[in-house]
């Protein structure tokens, strides 16, 4: 298997206009490799710049140091290669659900009315058949997200970032998102990177948890590859015996950054 | 039901306040020189739309309102989108843009009046200063609250520069100026009333002037009540046009 992407030694900096210009450093020296077609999370407690780490992937975020490499090219500029979801709402208010799957297409020259019927073909696929015609302010929290990953899967992406995508949803529609995205995933094998702060997500969807350390200055502190067959279902996975301890075994290293980012939290509070 | 006698009421003093007026005129309260009474104003109102000899200066007011609306929407959402996506010029032209706008603008009147004559352009020149700032401060605003979130997206989408400009910056400031719409069409249309007020060959405010100058109160009324039914009229063809453009949002409730 072929290397999608390789993150070499990254720093990432950036002068904290809070703090007076001083200098803030988001993660330091975080090395990690990703398969193709392969499904990694990474998890660490909040505000440990797992978001960097994607944005900084995706090339919208140049690296103070280091390297970052694109199926064995060097990235400078943006990353043509990968999708990127978001956390928060990024679709289009002004286009239709429709129109803001095929906004992908368009922009890269496909005709309006080719590039619909593509659109369509995505949205049946994530089960929105009957809401092209809607504007983002009419569909559900869930079937935004359903949206927003028609407009990332549109393009057919090698590599797919997501940044907390279903952090907003209620546990239902969440693990049924999950499951879909699975099921999706095992069709196109895409590499995922798959930033989330839930545990029970991470282990749940991903073939390898990476552990971010308490930032600032966060860095990898282990991985753990999570060895449970597929397909999997989220709702019952839970309940497997391999995947109890390797939850207790992540937990076990999770645990003290947690504990530590939260301190720090509270004494910067008071 | 509710809403039937809520109406039945708002005629009950509709009618009220006319009655007391035309009492007014009966019984002299108040000289009749100075308020007029309904009877004759409404007679005039009458005698102009069935004879038609209003329907020219409300032609030429609503050429006035169109005309500034458009001229000034199209400068003022070409220079916001310009000032809003190069920010040294932005910086640069700051003071003299602020110095523009808190300028009263009614006093460039007369210099219009010089500069275009007494015919609709010196009208339209003074609702286009009116428009233009608000259609600019609102392109520039929504430009500038465009989500970061959103234009990331769209970068990651493939967009270029000039797409993106028209895919998310020129829609994004559209809804500002759609939105500030009845502001903005209410502004022309100020404008070009004004500027017939201040000297014009025609128009309804060039009637009023006209009635004005010679003590006739039941005119200038008659005028007024015209203009307001007109600018009621303008507003509602703005709502029809905002609810057309504006389908993504959510309705305001």
């Amino acid at each position: 298997m072929s290397q999608s992407v390789e993150i070499g030694n990254v720093t990432c900096s950036f002068k904290a206009t809070e703090a007076g210009g001083l200098l803030y450093t988001a993660i330091r020296d975080v090395s990690l490799a990703v398969q193709d077609g392969e499904f990694v999370s990474i998890v660490g407690p909040t505000g440990c710049g797992k978001s960097t780490l994607l944005n900084v992937t995706a090339g919208l975020l140049r690296p103070s140091s280091g390297s970052v490499t694109v199926f064995g090219e060097p990235l400078n500029e943006l990353n043509r290669h990968a999708g990127y979801m978001f956390q928060a709402d990024a679709l289009l208010p002004w286009l239709t659900a429709r129109e803001n799957v095929s906004l992908g297409l368009e922009l890269g020259g496909m005709a309006k009315t080719e590039a619909a019927g593509v659109a369509q073909k995505w949205l049946n696929r994530v089960g929105l058949s009957a809401h092209g015609s809607r504007y983002p302010y009419q569909l559900s929290g869930g079937m935004k997200k359903r949206v927003a990953l028609a407009q990332c899967l549109v393009m057919q992406p090698k590599i797919i970032l997501m940044d907390e995508p279903f952090s907003a949803l209620d546990v239902q529609t969440r693990q049924l998102m999950e499951n879909e995205l699975l099921e999706i995933w095992s069709e196109e094998k895409m590499s995922v990177l798959f930033v989330t702060h839930d545990l029970e997500e991470a282990i749940s969807l991903a073939d390898r948890v990476v552990v971010l350390s308490a930032g600032p200055a966060a860095c990898i502190l282990a991985e753990f590859p999570v060895e449970i067959e597929r397909p999997r279902d989220v709702t019952e996975i839970v309940q497997s015996p391999r995947y109890l301890q390797v939850h207790k075994e992540i937990w076990n290293c999770l645990k003290v950054e947690v504990l530590k980012s939260h301190a720090r939290s509270r004494s910067g509070a008071n | 039901m509710e809403s039937l006698r809520i109406n039945f009421y708002r005629l009950l003093l509709l009618a009220a306040i006319i009655g007391v007026w035309q009492m007014n005129a009966y019984f002299g309260w108040v000289p009749k020189f100075f308020v007029g009474n309904p009877v004759d104003i409404f007679s005039k109102i009458f005698s102009w739309f069935s004879f038609g000899s209003i329907y020219r200066h409300l032609g030429v007011t609503l050429v006035e309102t169109l005309l500034s609306f458009v001229i000034g929407a199209a400068a003022g959402v070409t220079v916001g989108l310009w000032l809003a996506l190069s920010p040294t010029w932005s910086r640069v032209l700051d003071p003299f843009i602020k110095a523009a706008n808190s300028m009263p603008r009614l006093i460039l009147a007369p210099i219009f009046a010089i500069w275009f004559g007494l015919g609709i352009w010196s009208k339209v020149a003074l609702g286009v200063t009116l428009v233009f700032f608000i259609v600019f401060f609102n392109v520039h605003q929504g430009v500038r609250e465009v989500s970061p979130v959103v234009l990331a997206n769209v970068r990651m989408l493939g967009a270029t520069r000039a797409q993106l400009i028209r895919r998310v910056y020129v829609p994004s400031a559209l809804t500002w100026v759609f939105s500030s719409l009845h502001l903005s069409v209410g502004m022309a249309f100020v404008g070009a009333v004004i500027g017939e007020y201040l000297g014009s060959a025609a128009g309804v405010g060039y009637l009023i002037l006209q009635a004005e100058s010679i003590f006739d109160i039941d005119t200038v009324i008659a005028g007024i009540l015209t203009l307001s039914a007109f600018a009621l009229l303008l507003d509602w063809t703005v709502s029809l046009f905002e609810r057309r453009l504006l389908v993504w949002m959510p309705p305001r409730s």
